[in-house]
């Protein structure tokens, strides 16, 4: 044991909180190791993504006009991102339900590291794992007639704002995984919750054909801000409904709903971390 | 306790720990005002049954829940308000070997090394280290859901043992593991307490509590009944036993008055097994004798035999209700309740 001593020196030398940065990077490479361990995951999560893209472009491509016109395929891409972005929050869920049943949130409780460290490692590395879905429905959008229109540092900001919104949705899964019991009733609750959040938007149809009273809940539905903002972004058709403060300014309201969701359940879940005692 | 030969605190300090859970169906009490003292260096096990409170206490003074009423201390830091730094200071190995199965030996080790503020290079040392001590050298490098059930608690054990932990808490460091595994579990175990690592373990066991610890705290509704030396704990129960299966249950009351006039004790029964016990003062001779006694009554008997006291009988001294004893008796119902 001639390693101890240094060990523990190392030890009772550093401060006491855990460095929140180093902590948070562990932990996301440990969720993300878990990507290639079991391929299984992410082939059918984008067999999944393709499928999508495929059934919606070929089945409603040719049903759904768009008031003003414009290609449908360009129209929905957008939709199909911010559905499979909007399912990070039950992604999140699942991933924390399974490490509360398996007992490693007690050990990751016992341990001298920042309290908040598991919660964001597992928040970043599933943005992480949502940037490589996204990509592939891109290239499966590309694939059936999807373009973007407005040059690259449109693009890339479109992309970004994307990938703000998934994380703020993976801060609302942080928060339910820690609600349920099981990782059955959080696939339940999360797909409960979220089917109607994507399906009560401008993702596939245009707001225009929802019945009148449906159209103001639709159309300040955090899903429709980040899909219109990214139709605005790239240049993709984007028929407004009214001249409402969403239809106008779908970026700032994507700004403003990710800022609200992370400011409400990030502390929500750090406290619920905290105290769960299962 | 002779505390007053030893300079240092003890190593665990409780006073009064209370803890109640709620749920629907009402409030459990898992706590009622539970003391416990641990000196440093010695190796304490709280012995009980499902429920007893034995996994509360553990998470209590493991930082990971805290008590309705009373406080503790474990190596002179409060769990409550010094968690953080107590953390540091302490491992933690659990009954649900809590390891990520996607990742290998080596990667755990490393993973919970780096996130006990060890810096990389130092972390991935000790790994190698645990590997070689805990027999997974070999297994290191492949992912954790390949191994078997005592590899798996061995790398929870080293888990836990990455930071040199001063004080190491064990909750029910081997349920579940087959006989072979449970006596490796043992052998590393006492390697531990030979370096002088401080030791709660909790123990369904009195088996086990007798191998491993100096003292035994056996804990019943959330408070601690007795405690003392594996020794001591069998002498309040009595010496060995003797046990009649009577093979029909129409003669169970002849055999208990046989029995009990031969011990001169009245014997217990048990009119579901058909099983009667009773205390055996003489040993083989008693034996023999209480053989003999049924075999001239004319009652057949299915076994008999002598018995060295067990967790059961200690219980039922010591509570007047029997211990829960899950593998014991398949058709009890097992309280898997993890707040136990």
């Amino acid at each position: 044991m001639s390693t101890a001593s240094t060990v523990d020196s190392t030890v009772e030398g550093e401060s006491d909180g855990g460095s929140a940065l180093s902590d948070a990077l562990v932990v996301t490479w440990r969720n993300l190791k878990r990507i290639p361990r079991i391929p299984e995951l992410a082939i059918f999560a984008i067999l999944q993504s393709v499928m999508f893209v495929l059934l919606f472009a070929f089945v409603f491509g040719g049903a759904i006009p768009l008031p003003g016109g414009g290609s449908y395929r360009e129209f929905l891409m957008p939709g199909i991102f911010a559905q499979t972005l909007a399912f990070a929050a039950a992604t999140t869920a699942i991933g924390m339900v399974d490490d509360m049943a398996r007992g490693l949130i007690d050990r990751f409780r016992s341990l001298p590291m920042s309290r908040s460290a598991f919660l964001t490692g597992r928040t970043v590395s599933d943005v992480v794992y949502n940037l490589g879905i996204l990509i592939v429905l891109m290239l499966s959008g590309l694939a059936v007639g999807w373009r973007v229109h407005e040059g690259v540092a449109r693009f890339l900001a479109g992309v970004g704002l994307a990938l703000l919104f998934a994380y703020a949705m993976s801060w609302v899964g942080v928060w339910l995984g820690l609600l349920v019991p099981t990782v059955e009733v959080g696939q339940q609750v999360a797909f409960t919750a979220i089917f109607p959040l994507t399906f009560l938007s401008n993702a596939f149809v245009p707001l225009q054909t929802l019945p009148g009273w449906l159209q103001p809940v639709a159309d300040w539905n955090p899903v429709s801000a980040i899909t219109a903002a990214m139709r605005e972004l790239w240049g993709n058709p984007n028929p407004f409904a009214t001249n409402s403060f969403p239809s106008e300014h779908p970026i700032i309201l994507t700004l403003i709903w990710t800022a609200l969701f992370i400011a409400v359940f990030a502390p929500l879940g750090v406290r619920r971390y905290r105290a769960t005692s299962r | 306790m002779s505390s007053a030969a030893r300079s240092s605190a003890p190593a665990i300090v409780a006073e009064g720990l209370s803890k109640i859970y709620k749920s629907r169906s009402g409030e459990v009490r898992a706590l009622d005002g539970l003391d416990l003292e641990v000196e440093e260096g010695t190796v304490l096990a709280l012995l009980g049954p499902n429920g007893a409170g034995k996994t509360t206490t553990v998470r209590i003074l493991a930082t990971l829940l805290r008590p309705d009423a009373g406080r503790a201390t474990v190596l002179g830091l409060d769990v409550v308000t010094d968690a953080q730094r107590l953390r540091r200071r302490i491992g933690l190995s659990g009954q649900y070997a809590a390891v990520d199965e996607n990742l290998t030996g080596r990667e755990n080790l490393w993973m919970f090394g780096r996130l006990y503020q060890i810096a990389s290079p130092t972390a991935r040392a000790r790994a190698d280290e645990l590997l070689d001590q805990f027999d997974l050298s070999e297994a290191g490098d492949r992912p954790a859901k390949t191994y078997s059930g005592g590899m798996r608690r061995r790398l929870d054990l080293a888990s836990a043992l990455i930071g040199h932990p001063r004080l190491l808490f064990l909750d029910e460091p081997t349920t579940g593991l087959d006989p072979r595994s449970r006596i490796g579990m043992w052998d590393v175990i006492r390697g531990l307490v030979r370096q002088g690592t401080t030791l709660l373990l909790t123990t369904q066991y009195l088996e086990e509590a007798d191998a491993l610890a100096n003292t035994i705290a056996v804990v019943d509704a959330g408070k601690i009944i007795a405690r003392g030396t594996a020794d001591e704990l069998k002498s309040t129960v009595g010496g060995e036993r003797v046990e009649v299966v009577v093979h029909d249950p129409a003669q169970l009351g002849a055999a208990l008055r046989v029995v009990s006039d031969c011990c001169l004790a009245e014997a217990a029964v048990d009119e579901h097994t058909r099983r009667l016990t009773a205390p055996a003062a003489g040993g083989a001779t008693q034996l023999v004798n209480v053989i003999r006694a049924l075999d001239e009554a004319g009652i057949a008997i299915d076994d008999v035999g002598l018995r060295r006291p067990t967790l059961d009988d200690v219980f039922l001294s010591l509570t007047g209700h029997a211990a829960e004893q899950p593998d014991a008796i398949a058709a009890t119902p097992v309280a898997a309740g993890r707040t136990a």
